[in-house]
């Protein structure tokens, strides 16, 4: 079972997530501010950190990025449905996923799941694929630019992986929810612009429209023509 | 009573001044002509008498005339002397008839004339018009001087005198009149334009600013300018405007006092719903454990703490609504896709009966789309029972075609009393207010997101019983 960071200001909502969490086997270290989550990172080394966007100091916009800054981290938001802006902010900032409050145990484990969760791999495919300048290891799961190796969150290059997997078909937003994130068909398709946004920075020439991860005007995402 | 079409204000301030200038210029002219066409001819005619009389007096008249052709001198004599135009003059004396000319009588003198010549013995005189040519008739009996005495001689003189140049006078005294009105009545206009200006500019600002009024901009004000009657206006304009914004932003201020309420309330009972919702799971795997009392609370603990949540969820949602915070994610789906998707995961595909044409693509909020749908479907099955069918078609209308969505049931319908209600929030059908499965949200929460997405909802009975919940939405939803 994955050691979740909890990182929390209300101590209800601390306490009975954690309590729920541990009662399923998960070992929780539950943290009150952004600063204390922060530290307790490197001596208690968490699989996934669930993240309040609404803490007092630091808050959670600015926790998320400075684990990504160090990290690719698993990281789920906790926010409270029609707090839309700070979903969008917190995605932006390089979150996995997001979980709204009030949620039951079954509903955060199964989200903890999902993010954490490895897509299956195609049979028999290589395990590096080259796609122009982009190395893909399957096995390995990760990515390298010109040789350079690329620091993907888990969402971002499991929506490569996903994507890559089949060239030049073109997936819709409600798909990509269902395949890469386990949401259902009619989740906020926000999630996935979100990612592809992120996941553009960091493949894409900066320069120029995109040639990895493409639009398809009215339908959704494809990857390539290269 | 007929009406007679409204004209524009500018239009009837010009008519009027227009009218009134032609009135005052059409009396004065009138008046000016009359005046001065009576003093023309007078003087005419005293001068015409008063010359006849002259020269009959200092002719020594040699009576009796006994020869016709002694007159006929008489009269050519007499006609020498005319003033101050050329006159014929004809002469009477018992049978005897004599004139100037070769005619012995003439045609302008009229009877009455010659009655009147006879009778009195003293000058007559009469304007006839004869072949469009005005004549002065004059009569004028000759007299003789008998100690102080006139006494008629029996010889009358008529003078016959054509008054060309007074009319000629009169004529150009009516094109004067008309030359001078047309211009004056021309001129006219500049005062009336300049007064409907004076008066329209007013009325304009006020019909503009109540305009701005009516699309919501309450802070609309009219510049007051002078003291007159359209300035009082505009004053009471602005009094009422002002009032009329300060009990709106009162009443808005009030509503929106009443919806932060509601929204901080909702914010507030989530946080600690988070916290027990969490929980509510081991409340539920010991709950078998503990002693039969114990357990029951405990199960009951769990189960509403479930539906409070969702009463929350869904309050928080109406809330967002209300403060117009809603967003629309649009996004082109499949229609058949999307429903079948919605079915699937509440389980539903068994009771449901669709019929959605293939490859049907709409453009709209996938999210929001699947709440409506489960709404009407959840209701259909908890209240009217299946078999549920939803029908969705295209229908062409101005401005695009539109989406249509059928949920219909199998149940009893809705009560017609019901009807109206239907889409109230936590509006329950029975005076029992039992709880039912949902927030008493649903509906509203439906049509709000319907209403988001620029379409609108409609509950009705079918033909043959059961509900029928029909969703009309643009085929693109705008965002």
């Amino acid at each position: 079972m994955p050691r979740v960071l909890l990182i929390e200001d209300d101590p209800s909502v601390r306490e009975g997530v954690g309590l729920g969490l541990r009662r399923r086997g998960h070992e929780v270290r539950a943290a009150e501010t952004g600063e204390a989550g922060l530290q307790a990172l490197a001596e208690f080394r968490p699989e996934i950190v669930l993240l309040d966007l609404m803490l007092p100091g630091m808050n959670g916009v600015q926790v998320c990025r400075r684990i990504r800054d160090t990290s690719q981290l698993p990281i789920i938001m906790l926010t409270a449905r029609g707090d839309d802006f700070d979903i969008v902010v917190g995605l932006e900032a390089g979150a996995d996923d997001y979980i709204v409050k009030p949620a039951r145990t079954e509903v955060i484990e199964a989200r903890i799941k999902a993010v954490l969760r490895r897509l299956s791999e195609p049979a028999g495919r290589p395990s590096v694929e080259f796609h122009g300048e982009l190395a893909i290891d399957r096995a390995g799961l990760t990515v390298a630019r010109n040789g350079e190796r690329l620091p993907l969150a888990p969402s971002e290059i499991k929506l490569l992986l996903h994507l890559s997997a089949s060239p030049e078909q073109v997936f819709s937003r409600q798909q990509l929810l269902e395949y890469v994130w386990d949401h259902s068909y009619h989740a906020d398709a926000r999630l996935v612009d979100a990612c592809v946004r992120r996941l553009r920075t960091k493949i894409e020439d900066p320069e120029g429209s995109p040639r990895y991860v493409q639009t398809v005007r009215g339908f959704g995402y494809r990857f390539g023509p290269l | 009573m007929k009406r007679f079409a409204p004209l524009g204000l500018r239009t009837r301030l010009i008519a009027g001044f227009l009218l009134v200038a032609a009135i005052s210029a059409l009396t004065t002219a009138a008046l000016a002509y009359r005046e001065a066409r009576s003093a023309v001819l007078r003087q005419t005619q005293d001068t015409a008498v008063a010359s006849m009389r002259d020269v009959l007096d200092r002719r020594p008249i040699r009576l009796p005339y006994t020869r016709s052709t002694d007159l006929s001198a008489e009269c050519r004599d007499i006609a020498r002397l005319a003033k101050p135009h050329p006159w014929a003059v004809f002469a009477e004396y018992g049978t005897m008839r004599a004139s100037s000319g070769n005619s012995g009588t003439s045609t302008v003198i009229t009877p009455e004339l010659r009655k009147a010549a006879h009778e009195a013995p003293r000058a007559v005189f009469q304007r006839v018009v004869k072949d469009g040519t005005p004549y002065l008739t004059f009569g004028m009996p000759a007299v003789m001087d008998y100690r102080g005495e006139r006494i008629g001689t029996g010889a009358v003189f008529y003078g016959v005198m054509a008054m060309n140049t007074e009319q000629t006078t009169i004529d150009a005294m009516v094109l004067a009149a008309r030359d001078g009105a047309l211009p004056g009545l021309a001129i006219s206009v500049i005062p009336a334009l300049l007064a409907a200006r004076s008066v329209l500019r007013p009325v304009r600002d006020m019909r503009r600013a109540a305009r701005r009024m009516g699309e919501g901009r309450l802070d609309t004000r009219i510049e007051v300018k002078g003291r007159d009657e359209l300035a009082e206006l505009a004053r009471t304009f602005n009094e009422t405007a002002g009032a009329l914004e300060a009990s709106v932003q009162e009443l808005q201020q009030a509503e929106a006092r009443a919806r932060r309420f509601a929204a901080d309330v909702s914010h507030e009972l989530r946080t600690p719903l988070a916290g027990m919702l969490a929980v509510t799971e081991v409340l539920d795997e010991d709950a078998a454990r503990l002693d039969p009392d114990t357990a029951a609370a405990v199960r009951l603990v769990s189960a509403e703490t479930g539906k409070l949540a969702h009463l929350v969820d869904d309050l928080m949602e109406i809330s967002r609504f209300d403060a117009r915070a809603a967003e629309l994610h649009t996004d082109e789906v499949d229609m058949a896709e999307t429903i079948a998707k919605t079915l699937e995961r509440r389980h539903w595909l068994e009771q449901v009966h669709t019929d959605v044409p293939d490859g049907l693509r709409a453009r709209l909020d996938p999210r929001r789309f699947d709440v409506v749908l489960a709404n009407l479907v959840g209701n259909a099955l908890r209240h009217g029972g299946g078999p549920v069918r939803i029908r969705v078609y295209a229908e062409a209308r101005p401005g695009g075609p539109w989406l249509l969505t059928e949920v219909a049931d199998s149940g009893p319908g809705i009560a017609p009393e019901v009807l109206p209600h239907i889409f109230d929030r936590f509006y329950k059908a029975d005076a029992a207010r039992t709880r039912s499965a949902g927030s008493g949200l649903g509906l509203a929460i439906t049509l709000e997101n319907v209403r988001l997405h620029g379409g609108t909802i409609r509950a009705a009975n079918g033909p043959y019983g059961g509900a029928v919940f029909t969703v009309e939405m643009p085929w693109e939803a705008r965002t």
